[in-house]
């Protein structure tokens, strides 16, 4: 099948960068998308032009490197695929592809389609975790965890923080990739001590990164490619809320 | 930082205090739809103007609700001025192509919507609380008032325009305040974005009868 | 070279909390004076970056991925092994060991098995309290599942998503500690050599993949965490990025390479549909729990599936194995898979490929059931192959998975270069010849949460450090030669693709010394390798420059080390002339086709040692002796 590619071309982050067109006459529809990339990489390479970054690792969609918006939509128009999941055959033969980087200031561009989510790791290192030293865990099975909590807890823990909910969001906002981990650990009876204060730490790294505010559209819901749902947000703003609302003064 | 600091300080601070302002100027929408649809009772006017002394009589109630909603509004705006700064801080650049899967038409629009309804309060007021936009305004003569004032077809179209935007601002606001307070439920969330839609179009529809019926001389 | 294995006296059970007792301990209050370098942010770097955090000891931490949370061990699927014995079915301790030490086909190093199946319990309770979400019972209680050729239910898991859920878990760990400022986090920096002062590793050569800058990491001690090289044969189930390098790297500044040719082909991953394939994806083989491998018996029987009736299929993995069926371990079904496809009884596009069919299990168990235990890996299948597994049975071939071969370590995990540690996939360790499924996790998380952090406390509470600086000599070669190197890539300027070269090495390795090896295959690779990778370097094309985001310049410094790695795996593939686990030697089989272990001459760990440029590696050997369990012919009949 034929395909033509509009695709962002940056040379680094100053560069103001544009959009470059590629036409790719014979790609075969069993592809993966990131592997047209390879095929289109290789023409480059071959009459020596640079060819095109993009992050990507596993290629089996849990990693999170991989991330593009293809055609408007962040990883391209099949719900619930990462970019390296998605197969050409998505497309009809003769499309026209638009390829662009996630665009957010708290992701910069740092070349082509590679921008530095380093802002996500920050929001982890501020509370996003169980303060358990090594060595220090009871048995596993000391503390009971309902069934229907763990799985609830699991469909939070499965974001592979990829930023396409940042990317989809008419506000650049990082509400649901927050909100995964604030309810993941909420939810646990082992994530319960530090449930308000993860919440509120969170939170303020958040809005210190630069991220938007959440306007409950719902676009992060629809892009998110491990189907993580709106409704872990009001859980985090439930928790927020209380931890800045009503906790108790602490002693500074 | 005080705790009341970082609550306003906070991306999810911010909506709290839309969402909160949000129920307050819903309240007086539907209280206010409620009064004004007296006009709709044929006994020339003697209800709804009433309905006019008997707030003007009670300062208190008339000036305390005055000052709640005035301060409602005044953080409304702020906080989603402040939020919708910051939005399009968090966007420097925008994308070459764009396509909207969930966002409804009301969502993107609030920021449109909500300035111009603010635009229109402020003609509101000046038309039928100062007078100062009206041709023929009488202190406490409601029913006149509303009936001279509206039969301009232009006055008229402006009141049912301002109402549908409303409507979408009151459709989105309706259900999304309760998300941005962190209220959510996997079964009570569908309906309640329905009940919104519900409401939202009722109450168009009930502001809009006002205007309609006036300038079709229905009401007179 | 003197392989010193440093395995504490005593019974084998006592040996551990003897041995750790008798580990010197580092003052509290000196600890932070220490700084450790981990490379690596997996479920082994990650977990010792946060132990060693914990306890006090300053930590640097490297990957080349943007965070630490996308190291491969994210994609493990099917979940971890520990002897808790929740399911009450006999499970044990001994069991575990006993079932590792047969399932690596006895070439593993007792003592360290032991201690593995020892720690697996305390595996489990840390993860649940850092908040893994591990599989329950309505009651409230861990499930466990059997899982891949055991015959007790041990493995705990997290929907088909175990390791993304355990790495979480250590990544924030790990990151917590980043938040006290314990640890340093370089994200996007590639290690490009080892420095080595006086014979002990006290640095790094890091390449900065953003800038190009290359600067050097000097610390009292370094811990490699950098997984396996099963990228050498290109298509892999490893992720892209995943390579050689910086083991390679440590075996050329001295540390021994252990069993080389140890690599591991897992029987159920998706089969390649073209030229194109850039990786394999594997499916979690706890489908084999419930699916069932067949094949048509006819030769080249091109009727769907669903037209060939029960009395032509040949379910052969049940016919062959009766007591173990589709639950074989890895190799074996790996090899039967092979055999049926080379007698031309193989499906789908090449012929190669067998069905994985779930008809029976979901007539038994509804689809409902089906769908909750298997249905991600479901969804995967058929986004990759636009094939619905619920209506026909999956197509499944085996690949590349996992590399039991590595940097050869002591008991303490010290590799031959004192104060180069060596953790989780990328040591030779303690799976032997072959892995059995879920153990990789369990391994992974012993050494980085409950190992290392003790044994390198002994290290530096016994040696003496002096400070050194980035003038000395030693260092100032090691980042000169990485320099050079780069600007030899980047001078080249020829007409191949660094890809084209991974492409042509890879596919060589898998005809040579993949599933099965013989001498002949052996010697012929052993001659090609040299003259592609001579080729490489006189014709490769890499574009760019150093001073950018080069991706170009990453791979191609890979591709260059596995083009020297891959000649060592064949050598070593060679000289064990013998088939046990992963290796298969055709010359060594039974005339019914089973392996042939040679327990008198090859009972040993082979650990290669580097001997220049211009000279052949040298071969020392590590014997191994079982003192607890009867070496046995391995049989699943």
């Amino acid at each position: 099948m034929r395909l033509t590619l509009h695709v962002w071309r940056q040379k680094g982050p100053k560069d103001p960068g544009r959009i470059v067109t590629y036409d790719m006459p014979d790609v075969n529809p069993d592809m993966s998308f990131l592997e047209a990339l390879d095929v289109l990489n290789e023409r480059l390479i071959q009459r020596g032009e640079d060819p095109i970054a993009f992050d990507h690792d596993c290629r089996e969609g849990i990693c999170g490197a991989c991330g593009m918006v293809i055609n408007g939509i962040p990883h391209g128009p099949r719900r619930a695929t990462t970019a390296c999941q998605l197969h050409l055959r998505t497309f009809k033969d003769g499309d026209e592809i638009w390829v662009e980087p996630w665009r957010a200031r708290a992701f910069p561009t740092i070349k082509d389609l590679v921008v530095d989510r380093s802002a996500f790791d920050r929001i982890i290192a501020a509370g996003g975790f169980v303060s358990v030293p090594t060595g220090s865990a009871p048995d596993g099975n000391a503390l009971p965890v309902p069934k229907k909590v763990a799985d609830l807890a699991m469909d939070a823990a499965q974001c592979i923080g990829c930023g396409a909910c940042v990317a989809s969001c008419p506000n650049g906002s990082a509400m649901l990739f927050v909100a995964a981990k604030v309810s993941h650990l909420g939810l646990l009876p082992q994530g319960r001590p530090e449930r308000r204060d993860r919440a509120r730490k969170m939170v303020e790294q958040m809005d210190r990164e630069g991220f938007g505010a959440c306007t409950n559209t719902g676009e992060c819901e629809a892009a998110c490619p491990k189907e993580i749902r709106l409704e872990f947000i009001a859980r985090m703003n439930r928790d927020f809320l209380r931890g800045t609302f009503a906790e108790r003064p602490e002693a500074e | 930082m005080s705790w009341l600091g970082r609550l306003y300080d906070s991306t999810i601070g911010k909506k709290a205090i839309m969402a909160v302002t949000g129920v307050i100027l819903f309240a007086f929408i539907i209280g206010h739809l409620a009064g004004n649809l007296q006009i709709l009772i044929p006994d020339g006017g003697a209800r709804i103007d009433a309905y006019g002394r008997f707030l003007h009589e009670s300062p208190v109630l008339l000036w305390g609700s005055r000052l709640v909603l005035l301060a409602s509004v005044f953080l409304h705006i702020l906080t989603s001025v402040q939020l919708a700064l910051r939005n399009r801080r968090a966007r420097p650049q925008p994308y070459e192509f764009r396509e909207w899967r969930e966002a409804s038409y009301a969502s993107r629009t609030m920021m449109i919507s909500g300035p111009l309804i603010a635009l229109f309060v402020v003609y509101h007021l000046g038309h039928f609380t100062t007078g100062h936009f009206h041709g023929s305004f009488e202190p406490l003569k409601v029913h006149d008032n509303m009936i001279s004032g509206l039969q301009v077809w232009w006055a008229s179209a402006a009141y049912v325009a301002a109402m549908i935007l409303l409507g979408t601002h009151v459709y989105h606001g309706g259900w999304s305040l309760f998300q941005s307070l962190g209220i959510s439920h996997p079964r009570y969330t569908p309906l309640l974005k329905k009940g919104a839609a519900v409401v939202a179009v009722l109450i168009t529809l009930g502001y809009v009868l006002i205007p309609a019926t006036i300038w079709m001389g229905l009401v007179r | 070279m003197e392989l010193k294995a440093n395995v504490p006296d005593g019974s084998l059970e006592k040996k551990w909390d003897r041995h750790r007792f008798e580990l010197k301990l580092v003052n509290p209050a000196n600890k932070r004076k220490y700084r450790i370098l981990v490379v690596g942010t997996g479920l082994a770097g990650a977990s010792a970056a946060a132990t060693l955090a914990e306890l006090g000891y300053e930590v640097e931490v490297f990957c080349f991925q943007d965070s630490p949370r996308r190291a491969h061990s994210i994609a493990a699927q099917g979940g971890i092994n520990a002897a808790k014995n929740y399911a009450n079915d006999g499970d044990s301790i001994w069991r575990l060991f006993y079932d590792t030490v047969k399932g690596g086909d006895f070439r593993s190093r007792e003592a360290n098995v032991y201690r593995l199946a020892q720690i697996s319990v305390h595996i489990i309770d840390q993860c649940v309290a850092q908040g893994v979400p591990f599989a329950r019972e309505y009651g409230g209680q861990l499930v466990t599942r059997s899982f891949g050729g055991t015959q007790v239910a041990r493995t705990f898991y997290a929907r088909g998503q175990t390791g993304q859920q355990l790495l979480l878990g250590a990544y924030q760990a790990m990151m917590r500690q980043v938040g006290a400022g314990k640890v340093r986090l370089r994200p996007r920096s590639e290690m490009l050599d080892l420095v080595v002062v006086d014979g002990r590793a006290r640095g790094l050569v890091v390449r900065d993949l953003v800038s190009g800058e290359l600067s050097v990491a000097l610390g009292d001690a370094v811990v490699l965490a950098t997984g396996g090289y099963g990228n050498l044969f290109y298509l892999s189930t490893n992720a892209k990025g995943s390579n050689v390098t910086a083991i390679w790297r440590a075996y050329k500044r001295g540390a021994a390479f252990g069993n080389p040719c140890f690599t591991q082909i897992h029987p159920t991953c998706i089969p390649v549909s073209g030229e194109y394939q850039s990786k394999l994806t594997l499916m979690s083989e706890s489908l084999r729990n419930d699916g069932r491998i067949w094949v048509p018996q006819r030769q080249g029987d091109a009727r769907p599936p669903s037209q060939i009736p029960e009395n032509e299929r040949d379910y052969y993995l049940e016919r062959m194995y009766p007591s173990f069926g589709n639950l074989v371990p890895r190799d074996i079904a790996s090899r039967a898979a092979k055999k049926v496809c080379d007698e031309g009884r193989g499906v789908g596009p090449g012929g190669l490929g067998v069905y994985l069919d779930f008809a029976d299990a979901i007539r038994r168990l509804g689809e409902n059931v089906i769908r909750d235990k298997y249905g991600n890996l479901f969804e995967m299948y058929e986004r990759i192959t636009d094939e619905n597994p619920y209506q026909a049975p999956m197509r499944i071939y085996p690949a590349v998975h996992y590399t039991m071969g590595g940097l050869w370590v002591d008991y303490n995990l010290m590799s031959t270069v004192p104060g180069l540690y060596v953790i989780g996939e990328a040591n030779f360790s303690d799976h032997g010849a072959n892995r059995l499924g879920a153990s990789a996790l369990m391994q992974g998380l012993a050494d980085g949460y409950f190992i290392l952090p003790y044994t390198i406390g002994d290290y530096l509470a016994r040696s003496r450090f002096e400070k050194i600086g980035p003038d000395r000599p030693e260092v100032r070669q090691a980042r000169t030669d990485a320099e050079t190197r780069i600007q030899r890539l980047l001078s080249v300027n020829g007409k191949r693709s660094v890809d084209s070269f991974h492409r042509e090495l890879g596919r060589l390795m898998w005809d040579d010394c993949g599933m099965s090896r013989n001498e002949k295959g052996l010697q012929r690779a052993l001659s090609r390798i040299p003259a592609l990778r001579e080729e490489f370097w006189r014709d490769v094309r890499v574009l760019g420059e150093n001073e950018q985001l080069n991706q170009s310049l990453e791979k191609a410094g890979r591709v260059a080390d596995f083009l020297e790695f891959g000649e060592l795996v064949c050598r070593d593939a060679l000289e064990r002339r013998e088939s046990c686990g992963g290796h298969f030697r055709e010359e060594y089989q039974t005339p019914e086709g089973d392996p042939m272990r040679d327990d008198a001459n090859l009972c040993h760990v082979a650990a290669w040692e580097y001997a220049g440029e211009d000279s052949p590696p040298k071969l020392n050997k590590e014997p191994l002796t079982f003192e607890s369990v009867h070496l046995a012919q391995r049989s699943y009949q």
